[in-house]
């Protein structure tokens, strides 16, 4: 709980909701008639409009990037370190707008709101989204804001993806694009992960084939197992040494299968706490969305030629210690980027908390961050000055 | 701007892909991007250096050339360039042969350790030479390779390296009759345009 709001917090904020009725065709096939997005801004619009950056979250993410929604929070929003007066983003300069993506479960229509064609809850009958359904229900809401073209569309991780989808998808929409820590499709080993976070859940007999609220039911252990997993992948072999190390709750080993190391806690108690704040419908939505990505599959495979629609200009970021979306993903884009002749610099960044780098202020990357968006915000990112 | 940046602005066509390895913090591809419309992307290592590129707009990859530049295609850039970094990486030689695999020319630029001050610096005070121009000490220096404009000249020979043109000028940038009469021995910088 803050006592005082910091000086470089965007301060109180309240989520607002933008409602469409426009039907939404979906890269699956079917189509949500109506549906809710929850967003959040910061700073202020400037008269032309131009001055917007979207924030595209990632797996477990939300609406609320910034600030705090009451003085009694415990936590500001997820990236508040990135986001505020003088930060990184820097809301002096640019009105900020986060959203809750479709399918999500804080706020947007998901899986556990109501379905208007029935008046129940969709739970497992909503449709599976698509990195291309997110970017498509997103430029609808720029458009609800009055935002023709954002300065800089900003992600990591699978927000990262939605920020290269919106490059190709929309280019004369953006002027810049904050790729960081992400990756043009997933590999192997990456969907391999994600397929057991969906068994842990889907095997969970309180799934109940995803219809569990309506069983009065909440997937605890699977929806936990599958975070305890992701937990594991989103650190780095010497960032869990380093915290951890083989630290015991006793003096001795018990001979059970009870806490012995303290990272076991840990993992159960990250396991725990999602399962509180996180719909496991929606986890595995989002799981299926990261699979599913892949843009040069609309060109045999071709990435620099899918990318060659874009025409913003591009900043990849990579954390030397991230295995989940190691540098090497990020330079395929960045590759592909340089052979299609576009704009891009980038920076792989010493960091050793693993794939969470994206999330913590490491000096370094903040001053990238900061001093291309500098740049963006003092209308020079067309020209050379 | 450096010495030999503006010998090489005269060498550079408009309108073409440039690739500068160790680009530093960019002014050379600044001038080719403002005056050449060039599309050009620097490569460099240097945490302000990259800072420094990506406050101009001049489109900087983090990359160590010494890993290896194997991720750029055959013959994908028009030009490649390398000012005054050559001598700091492993293997010069192999380096070059990835210079002109991946571009279609190159221009090197290298301090010529042949300069008369070099050689009466070693041969009078017996130590390694340090000048204002190559100021660090032997066990210090970046430069690990120390080479010569007639070394250059030679591997360029061996390696059936065609020499397009090639500059030899002081460190003010003079080019005088004399350098170009005996850059070996006068010249402070040698820059070298070279192709397959």
């Amino acid at each position: 709980m803050p006592d005082v709001i910091p000086a470089d917090s965007v301060g109180i904020v309240t989520p607002q909701i933008a409602q469409f009725d426009t039907p939404l065709a979906l890269s699956c096939g079917q189509t949500l008639s109506s549906y809710q997005l929850t967003y959040e801004t910061y700073g202020t619009l400037n008269q032309s409009a131009s001055n917007a950056i979207l924030i595209c979250h990632a797996l477990s993410g939300d609406h609320h990037a910034a600030g705090y929604h009451a003085m009694s929070d415990s936590k500001p929003g997820w990236w508040d370190t990135a986001i505020g007066p003088g930060k990184a983003i820097d809301t002096d300069n640019f009105f900020v707008i986060a959203l809750n993506n479709l399918g999500g479960c804080c706020g947007s229509t998901g899986p556990t709101s109501l379905n208007p064609e029935t008046g129940q809850r969709w739970e497992a009958s909503f449709p599976i989204v698509t990195v291309e359904d997110w970017v498509e229900s997103q430029a609808r809401l720029a458009d609800l804001l009055g935002i023709q073209t954002f300065a800089a569309i900003v992600g990591g991780s699978l927000g990262g993806m939605q920020v290269l989808e919106w490059s190709i998808r929309f280019p004369t929409r953006l002027k810049s694009a904050v790729i960081v820590a992400s990756a043009p499709k997933l590999s192997t080993q990456n969907i391999a992960f994600n397929e057991v976070a969906r068994q842990s859940i889907r095997r969970d007999p309180d799934f109940f084939d995803g219809n569990y609220i309506d069983n009065n039911s909440v997937p605890t252990n699977g929806l936990g197992l599958a975070r305890m997993l992701g937990h594991i992948t989103y650190l780095s072999d010497d960032a869990m040494g380093a915290k951890f190390g083989r630290q015991m709750r006793h003096d001795n080993y018990q001979y059970n299968y009870g806490i012995e190391f303290e990272v076991e806690s840990y993992l159960r108690y990250q396991g725990e706490a999602f399962t509180k704040r996180f719909d496991a419908n929606t986890y595995m939505l989002m799981t299926k969305a990261l699979d599913y990505f892949d843009p040069a599959s609309q060109t045999n495979g071709d990435l620099s030629a899918v990318l060659s629609r874009a025409q913003c200009e591009f900043l990849l970021v990579s954390f030397t210690t991230d295995w989940r979306f190691s540098p090497e993903r990020s330079e395929e884009i960045v590759n592909a980027l340089v052979k299609a002749g576009k704009q891009v610099s980038y920076a792989k960044i010493e960091a050793t908390e693993g794939h969470d780098a994206f999330l913590f202020p490491i000096p370094r990357y903040m001053a990238v961050l900061n001093t291309f968006l500098t740049r963006v915000a003092n209308g020079l990112t067309s020209e050379v000055k | 701007m450096r010495s030999d940046l503006e010998m090489i602005d005269e060498w550079v066509q408009p309108n073409i892909r440039v690739l500068d390895l160790a680009c530093g913090p960019g002014e050379l591809l600044h001038h080719l991007i403002q005056n050449k419309q060039v599309n050009g992307y620097g490569l460099e290592i240097g945490h302000d250096d990259l800072n420094t590129c990506i406050e101009k707009g001049i489109p900087v990859l983090e990359q160590n050339i010494d890993e290896g530049l194997q991720n750029f295609d055959d013959q994908s850039f028009d030009l490649v360039l390398m000012t005054h970094a050559l001598q700091q990486f492993r293997r010069p030689d192999l380096l070059i042969d990835e210079m002109l695999r991946i571009g279609k020319e190159c221009i090197i630029t290298f301090p010529n350790f042949g300069h008369w001050r070099s050689r009466l610096h070693l041969a009078l005070k017996g130590r390694m030479p340090v000048s204002d121009f190559l100021p660090y000490n032997w066990y210090d220096t970046p430069n690990i390779h120390f080479f010569t404009f007639q070394d250059f000249e030679r591997l360029c020979r061996e390696k059936n390296i065609k020499v397009l043109r090639w500059a030899a000028v002081d460190g003010q940038l003079k080019d005088h009759w004399w350098i170009r009469s005996m850059p070996n021995l006068f010249s402070e910088t040698a820059i070298f345009h070279i192709s397959r």
